[in-house]
Parts: structure tokens; sequence; C-alpha cells
């Protein structure tokens, strides 16, 4: 694949595995054992057994057709949104506890930003009966407090990040430490497709399930796998990966990722990381980050606590550098607009994030027989306080 | 000129104590004075850290030291002027510099290298610089500058990396006590004392000091005792923070350390 990962765990100038050496032997471990772990036939059996059987999968292509009308164009919602737990996030944790499994580990530790992945991890812990604990920004267990119940109503013990902005990222620096302190029983599940090498490839495997569905259920419903656009919103950029996966290598197939602008790009208040951002290390990859002149992180923000991230996967930062995908952006105010849009239009109230990437359809000029796939990344459950707060509904 | 770093531990094979202090900290203008106390007493080797918003290795009070320095408004260029001063004022014992990759990357790390060599720095520690990238990218640039360059290892480290870090190491290695991250602790344990017994066995051809945990003289003569010195951290850091009278206060801390210990 021309967009894979290569054998040093690099896409172009981005990825590799910046780490701390007290990390090194589990990242390694990692790295030395994932690919055979997942093709081995027990492992592929119990991942499409759990997908199939606990997630829901597959997850239905629905076609829009009052927002057809609206864009006029042909929009179909790949509906992540209907995962068990609801969003996609669970696609990788089901993957990734599996690993753990194999790997002997008898802990996990996730971070979280929405709590989307938190309840994901969560979830899959409490089937497998393993401990887990969740590090999640202060700011975010706020507004998110209904993801903060689930987890604890799910066993799992949640640990508030206190440092620097008190979201994601300093959850992540939090679940980080505590793998360094917890070197040899615990398996971190990094919630997206960040982090050092191979996580970006190892999340973007298991999410990939939904293009490969996508091209099935195109070819079904028009007769053609391919679809002219793919829309997805990029917090870390796992739910892009995915839906973009396969359709890397066709590269007729417009595929635009959707980065949330917060109060405005050039406001001081987004999370718009390829407009902003610069080369740097962080969270053990190298990738494009949101940083001051001196290299220190810029605290992102967006409405959205899965997009509020000041990074992206290594995998995107390249995928922006070479021109295959097409990074766009949606505020805050278009994105609840987006949002509220789609309850009205279809009956479905979406997460925000995937409401980041509803709202930048609004900036294409499609052609009327263009066939559009939306991600739907999540539902919008979690985010009925920040509906009911905005209130212009 | 030679390097500091190797000419020390060429005559000091034992005791030798390494200091870390984060750059701007207490207060911005801090970082020499410190140096300069820490010289008069008896330091052997000068460790400053470059503060990072994310210092994911570090544990809350090198964290909290990082956010101070930072607000303070440290940053790389400030801190090679302050390490020039340091080295104007008469301060001759090895400087080194350690800090995460993102501030270093942004600097630009050739001219990293060749400016912190001509600010009197002797070595650095890039905790998070992977190993093939320091021998593909920037080995020959550290020797031609005459900079020495640190990788930390750590009780979970293979015997095969530790080998592969020795063999493109210069000066000497850094042995993580523990598997965690920075920050004072109390007492080594049994498998703590084996991995330094081996590390030893293995006979490297670099030496080693032992850092994080180290808090006091107890723990630092007994870390000391199993490799060429020790490194104190976070307990200076505390020191620091609490301290009314930096040059009193530190003379005290080193001369408590640096004294042999009475029976
Ligand atoms: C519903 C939903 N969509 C998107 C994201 C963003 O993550 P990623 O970019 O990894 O898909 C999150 C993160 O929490 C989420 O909960």
């Amino acid at each position: 694949m021309k967009y894979a990962v290569d054998n040093r765990g690099y896409y172009g100038r981005f990825g590799g595995a910046y780490i701390p050496e007290m990390l090194y032997p589990n990242v390694e471990e990692l790295r030395t054992r994932y690919l055979d772990i997942l093709q081995q036939e027990d492992f592929r059996r119990e991942f499409d057994d759990l997908l199939r059987n606990y997630v829901g999968r597959p997850t239905p292509l629905y076609h829009a057709k009052r927002l057809s009308e609206a864009c006029n164009a042909h929009v179909y919602l790949k509906r992540e949104d209907l995962c068990h737990t609801g969003a996609h996030k669970v696609n990788n944790t089901i993957g990734q506890i599996l690993v753990a499994k194999h790997l002997g580990k008898q802990k996990i530790i996730a971070e979280t930003g929405a709590g989307q992945h938190g309840v994901a991890t969560a979830t899959v812990c409490a089937l497998m009966g393993m401990e887990c604990i969740v590090y999640m920004g202060e700011v975010d267990m706020a507004r998110q407090r209904p993801n903060v119940e689930r987890m604890r109503i799910l066993g799992a013990t949640v640990v508030p990040a206190t440092s620097g902005s008190k979201t994601l990222k300093d959850a992540t620096n939090e679940a980080m430490r505590h793998w360094i302190n917890n070197p040899t029983d615990t398996h971190y599940i990094i919630g997206s497709v960040v982090g050092p090498h191979p996580y970006p490839d190892m999340v973007a495997r298991f999410q990939s399930v939904i293009s490969e569905e996508m091209r099935k259920q195109l070819e079904e419903a028009v007769g053609n796998p391919f679809p002219d656009y793919v829309f997805a919103c990029v917090g870390g950029g796992s739910n892009a990966a995915g839906a973009f996966y396969h359709y890397l290598n066709d590269e007729h197939v417009n595929l635009v990722a959707v980065e949330a602008a917060g109060h405005g790009i050039h406001s001081g208040e987004s999370a718009a990381t390829t407009a902003l951002g610069k080369p740097g290390v962080l969270h053990g990859s190298k990738t494009l980050l949101m940083q001051t002149e001196d290299g220190q992180v810029i605290e992102p923000y967006s409405i959205s606590a899965g997009l509020d991230y000041p990074g992206i996967g290594p995998m995107h930062a390249h995928l922006f550098d070479v021109g295959r995908v097409k990074f766009v952006s949606a505020t805050d105010d278009e994105a609840m607009k987006a949002g509220i849009e789609l309850g009205r239009l279809e009956g479905i109230i979406p997460a925000i994030e995937s409401a980041h990437a509803l709202a930048a359809l609004k900036q294409f000029e499609f052609a009327s027989d263009d066939v559009v796939v939306v991600n739907l990344s999540g539902r919008g459950d979690k985010d009925l306080e920040t509906y009911i707060r905005w209130g212009k509904y | 000129m030679k390097n500091r770093i190797t000419s020390l531990f060429a005559t000091t094979k034992k005791d030798i104590l390494n200091v870390f202090y984060t750059a701007g900290f207490p207060a911005l203008h801090d970082t020499v004075p410190i140096a300069e106390a820490l010289a008069a007493a008896g330091t052997d080797i000068i460790e400053i850290g470059i503060p990072f918003s994310d210092p994911v290795a570090d544990g809350p009070t090198i964290q909290q030291s990082n956010k101070v320095a930072l607000d303070n408004g440290m940053n790389v260029k400030l801190l090679l002027e302050q390490v020039a001063t340091i080295r104007r004022k008469g301060v001759n014992i090895p400087i080194i510099l350690m800090g995460y990759l993102n501030p270093v990357m942004q600097y630009g790390v050739e001219k990293f290298i060749v400016d912190a060599a001509q600010a009197g720095v002797d070595g650095l520690i890039l905790p998070d610089m992977p190993v093939y990238e320091y021998e593909e990218e920037y080995k020959a640039l550290f020797e031609q500058n005459n900079l020495c360059n640190t990788f930390l290892i750590s009780p979970t480290t293979s015997d095969e990396r530790i080998r592969r870090i020795d063999a493109v190491t210069e000066g000497f290695i850094y042995a993580v006590a523990a598997s965690s991250t920075t920050g004072a602790k109390s007492d080594f344990t049994s498998d703590q004392l084996a991995y330094f017994d081996k590390l030893n066995k293995m006979k490297l051809s670099n030496p080693f000091l032992i850092g994080f945990g180290i808090s006091n003289r107890d723990t630092f003569s007994r870390a000391a005792a199993h490799g060429a010195g020790a490194i104190i951290g976070s307990a200076f850091i505390n020191l620091l923070k609490s301290s009314t009278n930096l040059q009193a206060d530190i003379r005290q801390f080193i001369e408590g350390i640096k004294q042999p210990s009475r029976v």
C-alpha cells in the first residue's frame, strides 16, 4: 500500500517512536508482536465475532435523502454512531484488548477526551474481566459528565488529569507516566492513530473495518465501491483513518479531513492542527503539532472534547504533506448548526465531533450525481448538555 | 580542548555527584547563581533541564518546575546565554543540558549542537531521541563539536540494547534506578540491586551514573557504591522551591551529600 507505514515506523517524514527509554521495552514488545498477533487465526476469529455480535457490525450505510437534497448530492452516512457504546472507538478497543490478552497483560490503562474512548475501553475491560484505569482531563470530566459515570458503572477507575490544560493532551501524558511506572503487567490502549509506532498503524488497521464495509455497501447501493468523496472529522484521526484506509490508493476518491476550528482558525482558540501546526514531537511520534516558536505545545480549543488535541496522527500529517487528503475545518458554530440540522432532517443527533464533518459539506460544490460518504463517528447522547447550553434549536 | 565529562571520568571513578535542576526555576535568572553555588560547593557535574510543556518522563516535582520556568519565560536561546555566562563566571565543571526533543527541534537540532558547544556545554541528554536517529543524523556532529551524548537505560532495558547504547555512547550512561518517572524515593529493592550488579558485570566501555529517586546522602552513597556516582534531581528541586537563601542552602545540601558518611 502506497501510504502505509514503512518498516521503521514512518509515514514519509512523520511517525517513528520518540519515547523515553523507560517505555522502550513495552513499545518494542508491541512492535515486534502486533502484526503476528493480528494475523493469528484465533485472533481474527475472536475480533470478527466480537465486532459482529457485540459491537453490532456491519454498521449501516444510510442514504440520507433529505440531507442529500440540502447538499445537492447523494449523501450517505456511515453509521458508526450505532456501534455499541456510541462511537467508532470500540472497534479499536476490541482489537487492542485482544492484543493485550495475547501479550499476557492483566491491566489496562487509557486516556480519554470526550470519554468515548474511555467508555469503549471500560466496556471491553468489563467484557474481559480486566482492571481498567482511565485518565481524563479535569475539564473534560466536567463537560462529559455522563461518560464519566458510564465508565464508573462499568467498573473502571477514572483518574482526573490536573496538569496543563486538563484536557486530552494532559490525560495522555498521565497515561504515559502510569505506563512508565507499571512496565510489565499493563497494556496502554491508546485511543487514536497517535503515539509511538506501532500504535498509529495498529489502530488504523482496527478502524479500517469502516472503509472495508463502506466499499461493499456502496457496491450494493450504487453498483460501485468508490464514492466521489469521503468526509471524516479529525481529532487524533482514528475514525478518519478507518474511513479513508481502503480508499487511499484509489486516488480518484476525494478524501476530506475536517478539523475543529473552534472560534475560528486565527482566533487563538482552535484545534486546527494542519492550519496552525509545525512538525514536532509529542506523545511518541513526529507529527504536525500546534506549538509556540519555542516548541512548547499550545493548548488547543474546541467545543468538542474529542477534537481538542494539539496534534494529529503521523499518518494524517503525511497524507496532508503529500496532498492525498484535503484538510478543511469547521468552527464551533458551524458544527453545532450542522448537528442540529441533521437532527431535523434525518432524525439523527450526531456527536459534536461528527457534526464537524457534516458542517464541512457546506464548503463544497458537489455535482448532483456525486456520491458523498460522511463518517458519522458517534452519536450525540454524550453531548446533550452542550446542545442544551448552545440552545439555538 | 578536552571534553570536561570525559576528563572527569578519566580521573574520577567513584562518588561523582551530578545535580539536576530546571533552567529558569525558581526565577528566570536563577540558572546562573545556582550553577555557581553548585560548583563552589563541590558538585562534580551540573545538569540543566530545558523546560517543556509536556514532560512525560517526569514526576510531579519536575513537572511543576517546568511549568514555573515556562511561565517565567524560559527558552532555549536564553538558556544558552545563561550557560555562556556561567562559563564567563569561571565555573569549569562539566555542564550537561537535558531536554525533550521538541524544543530542541524547533531551535534546530544541528544549530543547537553547535551553539551549545560554543556556549560551553559538554554533553546533552535528549531522552526521547531514538538511538538510530542519533547515530545516523547527529553523532558525527556531536563529535565534531566535542559534545558527549548520554542515553538512558532502565531496569527493563535488554542486555542487547544496553550494549548497543554503550557502543554509541561517549562519556557516561544514565542508569535509571527504577521503572518510574522522576521523583525522590526512599530505598532500593533487591531487584534494583541485582540490576546494578548486572551492569557492573557487563563491563561496559562507559561508566554509568545512577539516577531517579536519589534524595539525600544515604541514597546517594548507596547508589554511588554501585556505579561511578549518582544523579540528584527532584530532591534538589524541592530544596530550591523552599529555599530563602539559595547560596547557603545549596552549600549545605551538597556538603551534606558529599561528606563521607559517619559511622
Ligand atoms: C464521536 C467521536 N468522533 C471523533 C472523535 C475524534 O477522534 P478520532 O479523530 O481519533 O476519530 C472522538 C474522540 O473522542 C469521538 O468521540
